[in-house]
């Protein structure tokens, strides 16, 4: 994808098929740009793509027919109700006026703005916006909702209810999600699976469930009364041991299950004050496609 | 589904046809400018005139009415320069009318930045400029071309059928005229909305290209001593295109095919303004 000289998505090859999706990067990777491509605004350079698989040069009103999209700026028709806003939106979709109408009712009531949902879309506040917004890209029942920095500018609990609000969606299983977001937080807490872009090209993709899964098999535990015993009886079940201080940091070798090493403790009477899993996290996954 | 379920399903009952997705937007947009009550009035005040049309039509027709006025009677002639009047005056009236409604009609959704909402559904450019367009060209022929036409009906019934036959061509005329004021003046009001993007300053604008054209056009004419500036005098070459249409005799240095020529220019050059800024987002090279 190119603008003029300036190249902004270059060597992309994926495919996504989780059920929500993360889109990742910092400022200008290209995350928005991608989307645009994906919907058609954008005519790209060379390459090919499909989204839910329709062609995005040839069967772009296929695409979109199939495809809800809540974009990352302020997008509204300021003298209008939310209610013949979210209805217009559906009915320009195809949905017939009435049942347009029944929609638009639903999507409001389930976004949270049903008290609100006669007043003007002008008169709204930034978190009333963002949720008029989701709530007409949800009206005409997508197969794919593109969710495009969902929670910019919103507050601490209305980012809350934001992302309990995608949660919902994505736990109804009638739809896949592409949340783009700068913010790791968001893409942790509704995301399955995340792709990071880093100036255009594809950083890292993963599984955020595969990885947490693979990262049970770490642990760390704090301690009381343990001694080198305790330690030697856990490495003779295979188990990688670092041990600083109280703390015991471990890899539980395969087949190793967390209540031998209780059942270890117990035996040699050490007491385990914390176990954690210790995980990756999003940031780390981040920081190292980042190459940071 | 009842209201009080929320849960989200998708949806899978029927949909409308792709080809009358357009009418969804005109019938919003028409729903939106009759809710003002001065653009409502305005609609309205333009029916006045075509009712006193009317109202002669039938007073020429009227033996004692005409017995009643005397000599005067005889200076009413319906031919076609009374309806060449009626399309001036309806046009003036079109006019007022566009630069009251034309300019609300693109701006907000721009200034809001509600073109992606629209151009991410199965929806075209196209078809969002002809649903916008159509909301103008509907209510400008409600006043312009559909009363003429009524006007016409009318005389001819009272006047025979050998009138109606011999001044068919009235017919084409009416609606040609109407029909290429009222291309020029939806697209111009679309385009300068869509270029300054607030309501107000578009409306005022539209006004200023119309009257400010005209001006500026004398004053090229006046210094350069050509007549080069009738050309960028909308209004001029309009009156140009009418009187040649009703085989009205005129004075215009410039023929009606020039003048037909740089009216079909300016629509291509708003329809070229209008395709560069409907966009869902601007590309930055």
């Amino acid at each position: 994808m190119r603008f003029g000289r300036r190249e902004i998505l270059k060597e992309l090859t994926c495919s996504l098929r989780g059920r929500a999706i993360g889109l990742l990067g910092p400022n200008g990777a290209g995350k928005s740009t991608l989307i645009n491509t994906l919907l058609g605004f954008y005519k790209p350079s060379s390459g090919s793509a499909r989204v839910l698989g329709s062609d995005i040069r040839t069967e772009t009103r296929r695409i979109r027919s199939l495809v809800g999209y809540m974009p990352e700026n302020d997008a509204f028709i300021s003298k209008m109700s939310a209610v013949s806003f979210v209805q217009m939106m559906a009915e320009l979709c195809g949905v017939p006026a009435s049942a347009a109408l029944e929609r638009a009712h639903e999507a409001l009531f389930q976004v949270g703005l049903a008290e609100a949902r006669y007043r003007e879309l002008g008169t709204y506040s930034l978190g009333m916006k963002q949720l008029a917004k989701l709530a007409q890209a949800i009206a005409h029942g997508p197969r794919l909702l593109i969710l495009d920095e969902p929670t910019n500018g919103l507050d601490p609990s209305a980012r809350q209810r934001m992302i309990r609000m995608i949660r919902d969606i994505r736990d109804s299983k009638q739809l896949q999600i592409v949340l783009c977001s700068h913010l790791l937080r968001d893409v942790e807490d509704t995301c399955e699976e995340v792709l990071i872009l880093n100036q255009g090209r594809v950083a890292h993709y993963s599984n955020l469930q595969e990885e947490r899964k693979a990262n049970k098999r770490f642990l760390e535990l704090e301690t009381y009364g343990a001694n080198g015993d305790f330690t030697e009886a856990i490495e003779k079940l295979g188990c990688e041991c670092a041990v600083t201080a109280n703390r015991l940091k471990m890899i539980l070798a395969a087949g190793v299950e967390i209540r031998d090493i209780y059942k270890i403790a117990a035996e040699r009477e050490v007491r385990i004050r914390r176990l954690n899993f210790r995980r990756d996290t999003l940031e780390d996954i981040f920081l190292k496609a980042m190459g940071n | 589904m009842a209201v009080y379920r929320r849960v989200y399903t998708s949806y899978v009952g029927p949909l409308t046809p792709a080809w009358s997705r357009s009418l969804v937007l005109f019938r919003y947009s028409r729903r939106k400018l009759f809710r003002s009550k001065l653009q409502t009035g305005l609609f309205v005040l333009c029916f006045f005139y075509p009712l006193a049309c009317l109202l002669i039509i039938y007073a020429t027709h009227n033996l004692a009415f005409l017995e009643r006025l005397g000599g005067a009677g005889s200076l009413i002639k319906i031919d076609s320069k009374f309806f060449l009047t009626f399309v001036t005056v309806q046009g003036t009236l079109a006019f007022v009318l566009t630069a009251f409604t034309g300019p609300g009609l693109i701006s907000p959704d721009l200034a809001n930045g509600a073109l992606p909402l629209y151009l991410c559904r199965p929806f075209s450019r196209a078809e969002y400029l002809i649903g916008k367009a159509s909301v103008l060209a509907i209510v400008l022929s409600q006043i312009t071309w559909i009363p003429g036409l009524v006007l016409f009906v009318v005389q001819a019934s009272l006047e025979g059928p050998g009138w109606a036959w011999n001044h068919l061509w009235i017919v084409g005329s009416i609606v040609l005229s109407s029909l290429i004021w009222i291309a020029v003046l939806s697209l111009l009001a679309m385009a300068l909305s869509a270029w300054v993007k607030w309501r107000i300053v578009a409306g005022a604008l539209l006004l200023a290209v119309l009257f400010f054209g005209a001006g500026f056009a004398q004053a090229i004419n006046a210094v350069l001593r050509t007549q080069s500036g009738d050309y960028i005098n909308i209004v001029y070459l309009m009156g140009v295109v009418w009187t040649s249409l009703f085989r009205v005799e005129n004075e215009a240095a410039i023929s009606s095919a020039e003048a037909w020529i740089a009216l079909l220019m300016y629509c291509a050059i708003c329809l070229a303004l209008l395709v560069r800024k409907v966009k869902a987002y601007e590309v930055v090279k």
